[in-house]
């Protein structure tokens, strides 16, 4: 493997593309670990710190899919800056729930949403410039860039994050109890 | 019986009688060897494949291998692991298996192997295929998207209830499951609830209608523990009662 984290302290980025912070919310969930993920890492952009750009990375973590064109911005500027890109999560591994509007056409959707839907006042679908443009379907990422490593589940755990970050930076092979690893 | 005739499984010896497929020794000897299609109250299929090992240097499925003497059997290398992997993966993208929003999530074999070869990702690209719903039974839905296409639910239909309710038509990539009804539709069909063929799923493909997830996260099927302690959906719901709850307060 030669993915290996240098000796210094390792940078790690994390963004949610399309998915609910679910993962992030799992990552937080190891509780007090995080002093010593802290003593382990150095975060760089992440919601944690607010950065916005992501600067060059050991780790970057990936929670969503990718379901727009900014989705498809970040997720290539991460693997250009990241050494390792994980996919953390059902959303970023196989689409997820977001994936499930793939049964039906963009159109469809939108006219649901924002023309026909129960209660809509003044119907118009959204077309701001800043709005980012939807793609016709939502994609797993490494549909779009290769990925490194995938973690599923929906989220998670806290402790299977614990364990990929911890085994990952010491440089030991990456292995789970069978209880860590689910799909939902 | 007095002879007892073996062949060896990843070098342990399994003995067999005669007209034993590889898969069924296996089974009988506790051993697991990973499968979908195949159900030990049905005739082999041999087609999901996932129960392929090596013979030889040959990978044939073990579910329609005869047993034969001294045969020497390889159901763990990581080139046989990594072939059923590379399957699963290929089932998962197929359909949608979207499973964080599946009934069956937990109990699902489809998962449950899927876990046991430590598959973390689909890999492929995904085909994300639009199949509908078929939700016209008042008891049953079946959702095209989930099905593997294992057979078991015509097989159970055929054998068992007598009623030939489901098919499998079409080739290839657009092979699916037709109902034997004037309108096509499941609702129209002889299928009742008690029939074999609707326990007999081993994903969220068929499913009771007003009824799911009544097992909390934790307590489902494979949730502790993998498949190859657990055994296949369809035998634990066999031996227990898998909608009553109470089990949950002893």
């Amino acid at each position: 493997m030669n993915n290996r984290v240098p000796n210094k302290k390792p940078k790690l980025a994390t963004a949610a593309l399309c998915g609910c912070f679910g993962c992030h919310m799992s990552l937080l969930d190891i509780d007090e670990r995080i002093f010593n993920l802290v003593e382990l890492v150095e975060f760089d952009r992440t919601p944690f710190t607010d950065i916005k750009s992501v600067g060059y990375c050991d780790i970057g973590l990936i929670e969503g899919g990718v379901a727009n064109t900014e989705n498809v911005e970040v997720l290539r500027d991460f693997r250009k800056h990241c050494k390792i890109l994980v996919a953390v999560g059902a959303c970023a591994v196989n689409g997820g729930i977001p994936a499930m509007r793939n049964q039906f056409d963009l159109q469809d959707c939108l006219d649901e949403v924002y023309i026909d839907g129960i209660g809509v006042a003044n119907p118009l679908i959204p077309n701001d410039p800043e709005i980012p443009l939807l793609l016709d379907k939502v994609h797993p990422i490494h549909e779009v860039v290769k990925v490194d490593y995938s973690l599923p589940g929906c989220p998670p755990s806290a402790d299977t994050l614990w364990t990929f970050l911890n085994e990952l930076i010491s440089g030991q092979q990456i292995s789970f109890p069978y209880s860590l690893i689910h799909y939902d | 019986m007095s002879k007892s005739v073996t062949f060896k499984l990843d070098g342990k010896s399994i003995s067999f009688q005669p007209g034993d497929t590889v898969m069924d020794a296996a089974l009988r000897a506790g051993e697991y060897i990973p499968h979908l299609c195949h159900n030990p109250e049905f005739k082999p299929h041999g087609s999901c494949r996932v129960c392929i090992v090596a013979l030889n240097g040959r990978h044939l499925s073990a579910c329609t291998l005869p047993a034969a003497e001294d045969m020497d059997i390889d159901n763990s290398s990581d080139a046989i692991v990594e072939q059923r992997r590379k399957l699963l993966q290929m089932l998962f993208v197929e359909g949608n298996h979207i499973c964080p929003a599946c009934e069956k999530s937990g109990a699902c074999q489809l998962q449950a192997v899927a876990y046991y070869t430590r598959m973390l990702s689909p890999h492929f690209t995904h085909f994300f295929p639009r199949r509908a719903i078929d939700a016209s039974h008042p008891d049953i839905i079946f959702y095209f998207n989930r099905c593997i296409l294992c057979g078991l639910c015509e097989r159970a239909s055929r054998e068992v209830d007598g009623k030939d309710v489901f098919s499998i038509s079409g080739r290839g990539i657009n092979s699916r499951i037709v109902f034997n009804s004037a309108t096509g539709k499941l609702g129209d069909s002889q299928l009742a609830i008690t029939d074999k063929a609707v326990s007999v799923c081993p994903v969220g493909a068929i499913l009771h209608k007003h009824q799911g997830y009544d097992k909390p996260i934790g307590e489902r099927l494979y949730d502790t523990r993998p498949i190859s302690v657990v055994g296949d959906v369809a035998a634990n719901l066999a031996t227990g009662q898998p909608h009553k709850s109470d089990e949950r307060n002893e």
